[in-house]
Protein backbone atom coordinates (compact mmCIF):
# COMPACT_ATOMS: atom_id res chain seq x y z
CA UNK A 1 0.00 0.00 0.00
CA UNK A 2 1.43 3.47 -0.79
CA UNK A 3 0.72 6.55 0.73
CA UNK A 4 -0.68 8.41 -2.93
CA UNK A 5 -4.23 7.36 -3.84
CA UNK A 6 -4.16 5.77 -7.21
CA UNK A 7 -7.37 7.57 -7.79
CA UNK A 8 -8.40 10.88 -7.08
CA UNK A 9 -11.56 13.10 -7.61
CA UNK A 10 -12.39 16.34 -7.07
CA UNK A 11 -15.23 18.14 -6.71
CA UNK A 12 -16.67 16.10 -9.64
CA UNK A 13 -20.07 17.25 -11.17
CA UNK A 14 -21.86 15.34 -13.62
CA UNK A 15 -25.38 16.63 -15.17
CA UNK A 16 -27.29 15.26 -17.44
CA UNK A 17 -29.49 18.32 -18.34
CA UNK A 18 -31.11 19.50 -15.09
CA UNK A 19 -30.38 16.69 -13.47
CA UNK A 20 -27.42 16.52 -11.64
CA UNK A 21 -26.50 12.51 -10.93
CA UNK A 22 -22.85 14.01 -9.21
CA UNK A 23 -23.35 17.35 -6.98
CA UNK A 24 -18.70 17.98 -6.39
CA UNK A 25 -17.72 14.35 -5.83
CA UNK A 26 -14.50 14.45 -4.26
CA UNK A 27 -12.53 11.73 -2.51
CA UNK A 28 -9.25 9.95 -2.97
CA UNK A 29 -8.66 5.57 -2.84
CA UNK A 30 -5.82 4.10 -2.34
CA UNK A 31 -4.30 1.52 -3.92
CA UNK A 32 -4.65 -2.37 -2.99
CA UNK A 33 -7.93 -1.59 -1.23
CA UNK A 34 -11.17 -2.65 -1.96
CA UNK A 35 -13.94 -0.28 -1.42
CA UNK A 36 -17.80 -0.75 -1.67
CA UNK A 37 -19.91 2.24 -2.60
CA UNK A 38 -23.08 2.06 -1.12
CA UNK A 39 -26.61 4.11 -1.42
CA UNK A 40 -29.77 3.88 -2.52
CA UNK A 41 -31.10 4.27 -6.38
CA UNK A 42 -30.04 7.08 -7.94
CA UNK A 43 -27.33 8.15 -5.26
CA UNK A 44 -24.33 8.40 -8.17
CA UNK A 45 -22.75 5.46 -7.45
CA UNK A 46 -22.87 4.09 -11.14
CA UNK A 47 -22.35 7.23 -12.91
CA UNK A 48 -19.46 7.87 -10.52
CA UNK A 49 -17.78 4.51 -11.66
CA UNK A 50 -18.65 5.07 -15.16
CA UNK A 51 -16.61 8.68 -14.89
CA UNK A 52 -13.99 6.37 -13.39
CA UNK A 53 -14.21 4.16 -16.18
CA UNK A 54 -14.02 7.14 -18.94
CA UNK A 55 -17.20 6.47 -20.09
CA UNK A 56 -19.13 9.70 -19.15
CA UNK A 57 -17.33 12.57 -19.12
CA UNK A 58 -17.35 15.22 -16.12
CA UNK A 59 -19.30 18.47 -16.46
CA UNK A 60 -16.90 20.05 -13.63
CA UNK A 61 -13.94 18.99 -11.66
CA UNK A 62 -10.85 16.58 -12.52
CA UNK A 63 -10.23 13.23 -12.02
CA UNK A 64 -6.95 11.35 -11.34
CA UNK A 65 -6.00 7.83 -11.93
CA UNK A 66 -2.45 6.52 -11.73
CA UNK A 67 -1.22 9.57 -11.59
CA UNK A 68 -2.60 11.28 -14.64
CA UNK A 69 -6.08 13.40 -15.72
CA UNK A 70 -5.84 11.25 -19.22
CA UNK A 71 -8.18 8.15 -18.52
CA UNK A 72 -6.94 7.22 -22.06
CA UNK A 73 -3.55 6.68 -20.97
CA UNK A 74 -4.40 4.75 -18.45
CA UNK A 75 -7.23 2.70 -19.55
CA UNK A 76 -5.26 -0.91 -20.78
CA UNK A 77 -4.24 -0.91 -16.50
CA UNK A 78 -8.19 -0.77 -15.62
CA UNK A 79 -10.73 -3.16 -15.39
CA UNK A 80 -15.00 -2.03 -15.66
CA UNK A 81 -17.92 -4.77 -15.16
CA UNK A 82 -21.05 -3.19 -15.63
CA UNK A 83 -24.37 -4.26 -14.47
CA UNK A 84 -25.61 -5.38 -17.95
CA UNK A 85 -22.71 -8.22 -19.41
CA UNK A 86 -20.65 -6.51 -21.84
CA UNK A 87 -20.88 -9.56 -24.23
CA UNK A 88 -21.80 -10.72 -27.37
CA UNK A 89 -24.92 -13.39 -26.97
CA UNK A 90 -24.66 -15.51 -29.40
CA UNK A 91 -20.73 -16.37 -29.19
CA UNK A 92 -19.02 -18.31 -26.18
CA UNK A 93 -17.77 -17.13 -23.23
CA UNK A 94 -13.76 -18.05 -24.77
CA UNK A 95 -15.19 -16.34 -28.18
CA UNK A 96 -15.93 -13.42 -26.66
CA UNK A 97 -12.83 -13.04 -24.25
CA UNK A 98 -10.62 -13.75 -26.96
CA UNK A 99 -11.92 -10.95 -28.79
CA UNK A 100 -11.47 -8.56 -26.03
CA UNK A 101 -8.02 -10.05 -25.38
CA UNK A 102 -6.74 -8.91 -28.71
CA UNK A 103 -8.31 -5.39 -27.84
CA UNK A 104 -5.70 -5.35 -25.38
CA UNK A 105 -2.92 -6.52 -27.61
CA UNK A 106 -3.47 -10.18 -26.09
CA UNK A 107 -2.40 -12.99 -28.43
CA UNK A 108 -2.35 -15.39 -25.73
CA UNK A 109 -5.42 -17.79 -25.29
CA UNK A 110 -4.25 -19.54 -22.16
CA UNK A 111 -4.45 -15.88 -20.49
CA UNK A 112 -8.48 -16.34 -21.74
CA UNK A 113 -8.70 -19.57 -20.39
CA UNK A 114 -6.85 -19.29 -17.17
CA UNK A 115 -9.55 -16.04 -16.57
CA UNK A 116 -12.31 -17.73 -17.08
CA UNK A 117 -11.21 -20.72 -14.46
CA UNK A 118 -10.28 -18.10 -12.40
CA UNK A 119 -13.81 -17.17 -12.00
CA UNK A 120 -14.93 -21.13 -11.96
CA UNK A 121 -16.32 -21.74 -14.91
CA UNK A 122 -14.86 -23.97 -18.35
CA UNK A 123 -13.66 -22.38 -20.66
CA UNK A 124 -14.45 -25.62 -22.86
CA UNK A 125 -18.36 -24.89 -22.48
CA UNK A 126 -19.18 -24.47 -26.15
CA UNK A 127 -22.85 -22.37 -25.28
CA UNK A 128 -23.07 -19.61 -26.55
CA UNK A 129 -23.23 -16.70 -23.35
CA UNK A 130 -27.16 -15.89 -24.06
CA UNK A 131 -27.64 -19.13 -22.51
CA UNK A 132 -25.78 -18.79 -19.72
CA UNK A 133 -27.48 -18.30 -16.50
CA UNK A 134 -27.57 -15.46 -14.69
CA UNK A 135 -24.90 -16.32 -12.17
CA UNK A 136 -22.55 -17.68 -15.22
CA UNK A 137 -23.45 -14.32 -16.96
CA UNK A 138 -21.85 -12.29 -14.04
CA UNK A 139 -18.61 -14.23 -13.61
CA UNK A 140 -17.66 -14.39 -17.34
CA UNK A 141 -18.76 -10.91 -17.34
CA UNK A 142 -16.05 -10.54 -14.40
CA UNK A 143 -13.65 -12.44 -16.49
CA UNK A 144 -13.60 -10.32 -19.47
CA UNK A 145 -12.74 -7.07 -16.55
CA UNK A 146 -9.54 -9.36 -14.94
CA UNK A 147 -8.41 -10.13 -18.78
CA UNK A 148 -6.23 -7.32 -18.93
CA UNK A 149 -4.92 -8.35 -15.67
CA UNK A 150 -5.83 -4.59 -14.47
CA UNK A 151 -4.23 -2.66 -11.57
CA UNK A 152 -7.85 -0.98 -11.34
CA UNK A 153 -11.39 -2.54 -11.38
CA UNK A 154 -14.42 -0.81 -11.27
CA UNK A 155 -17.48 -2.96 -10.86
CA UNK A 156 -20.69 -2.35 -11.12
CA UNK A 157 -23.22 -4.74 -9.48
CA UNK A 158 -21.06 -7.83 -9.39
CA UNK A 159 -23.66 -9.71 -7.12
CA UNK A 160 -26.97 -8.92 -8.75
CA UNK A 161 -29.12 -11.66 -9.79
CA UNK A 162 -26.66 -14.32 -8.30
CA UNK A 163 -27.32 -16.78 -5.90
CA UNK A 164 -25.91 -16.34 -2.47
CA UNK A 165 -23.60 -19.40 -2.98
CA UNK A 166 -22.22 -17.94 -6.22
CA UNK A 167 -22.04 -14.42 -4.81
CA UNK A 168 -20.35 -15.44 -2.06
CA UNK A 169 -17.94 -17.50 -4.04
CA UNK A 170 -17.14 -13.90 -6.13
CA UNK A 171 -16.56 -11.52 -2.71
CA UNK A 172 -14.19 -14.30 -2.13
CA UNK A 173 -12.41 -14.25 -5.55
CA UNK A 174 -12.53 -9.96 -5.16
CA UNK A 175 -10.84 -10.42 -1.53
CA UNK A 176 -7.74 -12.41 -3.40
CA UNK A 177 -7.49 -10.01 -6.06
CA UNK A 178 -7.42 -7.44 -3.75
CA UNK A 179 -4.79 -9.47 -1.82
CA UNK A 180 -2.44 -9.79 -4.81
CA UNK A 181 -2.31 -5.80 -5.02
CA UNK A 182 -5.30 -4.70 -7.15
CA UNK A 183 -7.55 -1.69 -6.02
CA UNK A 184 -11.24 -2.82 -6.38
CA UNK A 185 -14.72 -0.54 -6.08
CA UNK A 186 -17.91 -2.09 -6.37
CA UNK A 187 -21.03 -0.45 -6.77
CA UNK A 188 -23.86 -2.84 -4.87
CA UNK A 189 -26.70 -2.88 -3.38
CA UNK A 190 -25.56 -6.49 -1.47
CA UNK A 191 -22.70 -4.81 1.30
CA UNK A 192 -23.60 -7.76 3.45
CA UNK A 193 -21.80 -9.57 0.87
CA UNK A 194 -18.68 -7.92 1.50
CA UNK A 195 -18.69 -7.63 4.96
CA UNK A 196 -15.02 -8.22 6.07
CA UNK A 197 -13.76 -8.16 2.88
CA UNK A 198 -14.23 -4.77 1.91
CA UNK A 199 -11.72 -2.31 3.25
CA UNK A 200 -14.04 0.24 3.69
CA UNK A 201 -17.42 1.53 2.83
CA UNK A 202 -18.36 4.20 0.79
CA UNK A 203 -21.53 5.64 0.91
CA UNK A 204 -23.70 7.89 -1.27
CA UNK A 205 -26.82 9.91 -1.14
CA UNK A 206 -28.15 12.22 -3.74
CA UNK A 207 -25.27 12.91 -5.91
CA UNK A 208 -22.56 13.04 -2.83
CA UNK A 209 -20.58 10.68 -0.78
CA UNK A 210 -22.06 11.44 2.84
CA UNK A 211 -19.95 8.68 4.57
CA UNK A 212 -16.95 6.74 4.89
CA UNK A 213 -16.66 3.87 7.39
CA UNK A 214 -14.70 1.02 8.08
CA UNK A 215 -17.25 -1.18 9.32
CA UNK A 216 -20.17 -2.25 7.52
CA UNK A 217 -23.58 -0.25 9.36
CA UNK A 218 -26.07 -1.87 7.89
CA UNK A 219 -29.26 0.81 7.55
CA UNK A 220 -32.80 0.09 7.33
CA UNK A 221 -32.77 0.29 3.31
CA UNK A 222 -30.10 -2.51 3.87
CA UNK B 1 0.75 -7.15 -37.83
CA UNK B 2 0.21 -3.40 -36.49
CA UNK B 3 -2.25 -3.21 -33.59
CA UNK B 4 -4.68 -1.10 -35.75
CA UNK B 5 -4.34 -4.29 -37.96
CA UNK B 6 -4.40 -6.60 -35.06
CA UNK B 7 -7.44 -4.95 -34.06
CA UNK B 8 -9.52 -5.11 -37.60
CA UNK B 9 -9.29 -7.99 -38.42
CA UNK B 10 -10.47 -9.18 -34.86
CA UNK B 11 -13.36 -6.94 -35.00
CA UNK B 12 -14.04 -8.17 -38.44
CA UNK B 13 -13.68 -11.75 -38.10
CA UNK B 14 -16.07 -11.27 -34.72
CA UNK B 15 -18.29 -9.18 -37.09
CA UNK B 16 -18.55 -12.02 -39.80
CA UNK B 17 -19.02 -14.72 -37.44
CA UNK B 18 -22.44 -12.63 -35.58
CA UNK B 19 -23.47 -11.96 -38.78
CA UNK B 20 -22.84 -15.99 -39.77
CA UNK B 21 -24.69 -17.40 -36.80
CA UNK B 22 -27.65 -14.37 -36.85
CA UNK B 23 -28.27 -13.85 -40.52
CA UNK B 24 -30.04 -10.72 -39.39
CA UNK B 25 -28.82 -8.17 -41.88
CA UNK B 26 -27.89 -10.57 -44.70
CA UNK B 27 -32.03 -11.73 -44.60
CA UNK B 28 -33.26 -8.27 -43.77
CA UNK B 29 -31.84 -6.60 -46.92
CA UNK B 30 -32.14 -9.28 -49.41
CA UNK B 31 -35.90 -9.54 -48.26
CA UNK B 32 -36.31 -5.63 -48.71
CA UNK B 33 -34.15 -5.81 -52.27
CA UNK B 34 -36.25 -8.52 -53.57
CA UNK B 35 -39.62 -6.88 -52.80
CA UNK B 36 -38.19 -3.60 -54.38
CA UNK B 37 -37.18 -6.06 -57.77
CA UNK B 38 -40.45 -7.36 -58.26
CA UNK B 39 -42.88 -4.33 -57.04
CA UNK B 40 -40.74 -2.21 -59.51
CA UNK B 41 -41.08 -4.82 -62.40
CA UNK B 42 -44.60 -5.16 -61.69
CA UNK B 43 -44.86 -0.88 -61.78
CA UNK B 44 -43.51 -0.38 -65.27
CA UNK B 45 -43.02 -2.91 -67.93
CA UNK B 46 -39.94 -0.84 -69.83
CA UNK B 47 -38.66 -2.15 -73.51
CA UNK B 48 -35.07 -2.93 -73.85
CA UNK B 49 -33.76 0.06 -74.49
CA UNK B 50 -35.70 1.88 -71.87
CA UNK B 51 -34.27 -0.53 -69.21
CA UNK B 52 -31.09 0.21 -69.60
CA UNK B 53 -31.56 4.41 -69.26
CA UNK B 54 -33.34 3.38 -65.89
CA UNK B 55 -32.08 0.13 -64.44
CA UNK B 56 -28.68 2.68 -62.90
CA UNK B 57 -31.12 4.27 -60.45
CA UNK B 58 -33.50 1.42 -60.05
CA UNK B 59 -30.31 -0.78 -58.94
CA UNK B 60 -28.52 2.02 -56.97
CA UNK B 61 -32.15 3.28 -55.11
CA UNK B 62 -32.52 -0.47 -54.10
CA UNK B 63 -29.17 -1.37 -52.44
CA UNK B 64 -29.36 2.22 -50.75
CA UNK B 65 -32.28 1.27 -48.69
CA UNK B 66 -31.48 -1.92 -48.62
CA UNK B 67 -28.08 -0.75 -47.26
CA UNK B 68 -29.38 1.51 -44.06
CA UNK B 69 -31.22 -1.69 -43.21
CA UNK B 70 -27.90 -3.49 -43.10
CA UNK B 71 -26.49 -0.43 -41.33
CA UNK B 72 -28.33 -0.35 -38.71
CA UNK B 73 -28.16 -3.59 -37.44
CA UNK B 74 -23.76 -3.19 -37.49
CA UNK B 75 -24.46 -0.80 -34.28
CA UNK B 76 -27.52 -2.27 -33.37
CA UNK B 77 -25.69 -5.62 -32.56
CA UNK B 78 -22.77 -3.21 -30.31
CA UNK B 79 -25.74 -1.81 -28.19
CA UNK B 80 -26.95 -4.98 -26.91
CA UNK B 81 -25.95 -5.47 -23.35
CA UNK B 82 -23.68 -2.19 -23.54
CA UNK B 83 -21.02 -3.95 -25.61
CA UNK B 84 -19.83 -0.95 -27.51
CA UNK B 85 -18.71 0.18 -23.36
CA UNK B 86 -16.05 -2.72 -23.18
CA UNK B 87 -14.35 -1.32 -26.38
CA UNK B 88 -15.09 1.99 -25.76
CA UNK B 89 -13.01 1.17 -21.78
CA UNK B 90 -10.06 -0.72 -24.24
CA UNK B 91 -6.84 1.00 -25.29
CA UNK B 92 -8.21 -0.49 -28.73
CA UNK B 93 -8.26 2.74 -31.46
CA UNK B 94 -11.58 4.01 -32.13
CA UNK B 95 -10.38 4.03 -35.92
CA UNK B 96 -9.74 -0.03 -35.98
CA UNK B 97 -13.45 -0.49 -35.14
CA UNK B 98 -14.67 2.12 -37.65
CA UNK B 99 -12.78 0.22 -40.62
CA UNK B 100 -13.79 -2.90 -39.25
CA UNK B 101 -17.72 -2.32 -39.50
CA UNK B 102 -17.09 -0.52 -43.23
CA UNK B 103 -15.16 -3.67 -44.10
CA UNK B 104 -17.95 -5.67 -43.02
CA UNK B 105 -20.93 -3.63 -44.45
CA UNK B 106 -18.77 -3.41 -47.47
CA UNK B 107 -18.76 -7.41 -47.74
CA UNK B 108 -22.71 -7.59 -46.74
CA UNK B 109 -23.63 -5.44 -49.60
CA UNK B 110 -21.68 -7.14 -51.77
CA UNK B 111 -22.80 -10.37 -51.24
CA UNK B 112 -26.56 -8.31 -51.69
CA UNK B 113 -25.38 -6.96 -54.74
CA UNK B 114 -24.04 -10.20 -56.42
CA UNK B 115 -26.88 -12.49 -55.31
CA UNK B 116 -29.55 -9.23 -56.05
CA UNK B 117 -27.96 -8.77 -59.75
CA UNK B 118 -29.08 -11.78 -61.46
CA UNK B 119 -32.25 -11.07 -60.70
CA UNK B 120 -32.10 -7.49 -62.03
CA UNK B 121 -30.59 -8.42 -65.57
CA UNK B 122 -33.52 -10.90 -65.48
CA UNK B 123 -36.31 -8.75 -65.02
CA UNK B 124 -35.06 -6.07 -66.78
CA UNK B 125 -33.89 -7.42 -69.54
CA UNK B 126 -30.47 -6.08 -69.13
CA UNK B 127 -27.40 -6.40 -71.46
CA UNK B 128 -24.50 -3.84 -71.25
CA UNK B 129 -23.65 -1.56 -74.61
CA UNK B 130 -20.50 0.13 -73.09
CA UNK B 131 -17.60 -1.83 -71.48
CA UNK B 132 -19.33 -3.73 -68.77
CA UNK B 133 -16.02 -4.45 -66.62
CA UNK B 134 -16.46 -0.74 -65.36
CA UNK B 135 -19.55 -2.10 -63.83
CA UNK B 136 -17.41 -3.77 -61.27
CA UNK B 137 -15.64 -0.86 -60.33
CA UNK B 138 -18.50 1.23 -60.31
CA UNK B 139 -19.86 -1.26 -57.70
CA UNK B 140 -17.04 -1.35 -55.45
CA UNK B 141 -16.65 2.20 -55.55
CA UNK B 142 -19.82 2.88 -54.72
CA UNK B 143 -20.60 0.43 -52.38
CA UNK B 144 -17.61 1.78 -50.57
CA UNK B 145 -19.25 5.05 -50.57
CA UNK B 146 -22.67 4.38 -49.04
CA UNK B 147 -21.07 1.76 -46.16
CA UNK B 148 -18.38 4.62 -45.09
CA UNK B 149 -20.58 7.07 -44.80
CA UNK B 150 -23.63 4.81 -43.88
CA UNK B 151 -21.78 3.03 -41.07
CA UNK B 152 -20.12 7.11 -39.89
CA UNK B 153 -23.66 8.52 -39.62
CA UNK B 154 -25.59 4.77 -37.81
CA UNK B 155 -22.84 5.20 -35.26
CA UNK B 156 -23.33 9.40 -35.14
CA UNK B 157 -27.39 8.11 -34.34
CA UNK B 158 -26.56 5.49 -31.45
CA UNK B 159 -27.73 7.61 -29.21
CA UNK B 160 -30.60 8.87 -31.00
CA UNK B 161 -34.00 7.85 -29.76
CA UNK B 162 -35.47 7.28 -33.38
CA UNK B 163 -32.01 6.37 -34.86
CA UNK B 164 -33.92 4.10 -37.77
CA UNK B 165 -35.02 7.27 -38.96
CA UNK B 166 -32.10 9.63 -38.46
CA UNK B 167 -29.69 7.39 -40.19
CA UNK B 168 -31.38 7.99 -43.67
CA UNK B 169 -31.88 11.62 -42.47
CA UNK B 170 -28.22 12.25 -42.22
CA UNK B 171 -27.16 9.70 -44.95
CA UNK B 172 -29.29 10.29 -47.56
CA UNK B 173 -28.60 14.00 -48.63
CA UNK B 174 -24.85 13.15 -47.91
CA UNK B 175 -24.99 10.55 -50.55
CA UNK B 176 -26.50 12.49 -53.28
CA UNK B 177 -23.20 13.38 -55.26
CA UNK B 178 -21.85 9.19 -54.81
CA UNK B 179 -25.79 8.39 -55.80
CA UNK B 180 -25.49 10.46 -58.74
CA UNK B 181 -22.43 9.40 -59.92
CA UNK B 182 -23.32 5.90 -59.60
CA UNK B 183 -26.41 5.89 -61.61
CA UNK B 184 -25.26 7.86 -64.25
CA UNK B 185 -21.82 5.64 -64.35
CA UNK B 186 -23.80 2.91 -64.40
CA UNK B 187 -26.44 4.25 -67.60
CA UNK B 188 -23.52 5.36 -69.38
CA UNK B 189 -21.93 1.69 -69.18
CA UNK B 190 -25.49 0.46 -69.75
CA UNK B 191 -26.07 2.52 -72.72
CA UNK B 192 -22.94 2.86 -73.98
CA UNK B 193 -23.80 6.46 -75.22
CA UNK B 194 -21.06 8.20 -73.30
CA UNK B 195 -17.70 7.37 -71.20
CA UNK B 196 -18.18 6.19 -67.78
CA UNK B 197 -14.81 7.79 -66.39
CA UNK B 198 -15.79 11.10 -65.05
CA UNK B 199 -18.71 9.35 -62.78
CA UNK B 200 -15.86 7.21 -61.76
CA UNK B 201 -13.27 9.20 -61.03
CA UNK B 202 -15.74 11.17 -58.78
CA UNK B 203 -16.67 8.27 -56.95
CA UNK B 204 -13.04 7.54 -56.34
CA UNK B 205 -12.29 11.00 -55.01
CA UNK B 206 -15.58 10.95 -52.90
CA UNK B 207 -14.94 7.84 -51.27
CA UNK B 208 -10.89 9.04 -50.69
CA UNK B 209 -12.37 12.29 -49.01
CA UNK B 210 -15.32 11.06 -47.15
CA UNK B 211 -12.93 7.53 -45.51
CA UNK B 212 -10.51 10.01 -44.47
CA UNK B 213 -12.64 12.15 -42.71
CA UNK B 214 -14.73 9.81 -41.23
CA UNK B 215 -11.72 7.95 -40.11
CA UNK B 216 -10.44 11.22 -38.53
CA UNK B 217 -13.65 12.26 -37.01
CA UNK B 218 -14.78 8.52 -35.77
CA UNK B 219 -13.28 8.98 -32.16
CA UNK B 220 -15.27 11.78 -31.45
CA UNK B 221 -18.22 9.51 -32.42
CA UNK B 222 -17.59 6.62 -30.43
CA UNK B 223 -16.37 8.51 -27.07
CA UNK B 224 -19.13 11.22 -27.30
CA UNK B 225 -21.64 11.58 -25.12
Amino acid sequence: MTDTPIIAVTDLVKQFGRFAALRGVSASFDAGRLYAILGDNGAGKTTLLRALAGLTPATRGSLAMLGTTNLREVCGQMGYMAHPSLLYDEMSGLENLRYFARLYGIRDDARCEAVIRSVNLDPSLARPVGQYSQGMRQRISLARALLNDPKILLLDEPFSNVDVRSAREMAGLLAKLRDGGKTILVVTHQAGLLRGVADEFVWMEAGRIVKRTRDWEPTEAM
Amino acid sequence: MSRTAGVTRATLVKDLRLEWRSKDAINSMLFFALLVVVIFSFSFDPTAEESRRIAGGLVWVAFLFAAVVALNQTWARELRNQVLDAYRVSPAPAHSLFLAKVVGNFIFVSVLEALMTPLFVVFYNLRAIGPAYQLLVVAALGTWALVVNGTFFAAMSLRTRSREIMLPLLLFPITIPALLAMVEATSSILTGEFSAKFWIVLLAVYDVVFTTGCVLFFEIVLHGE
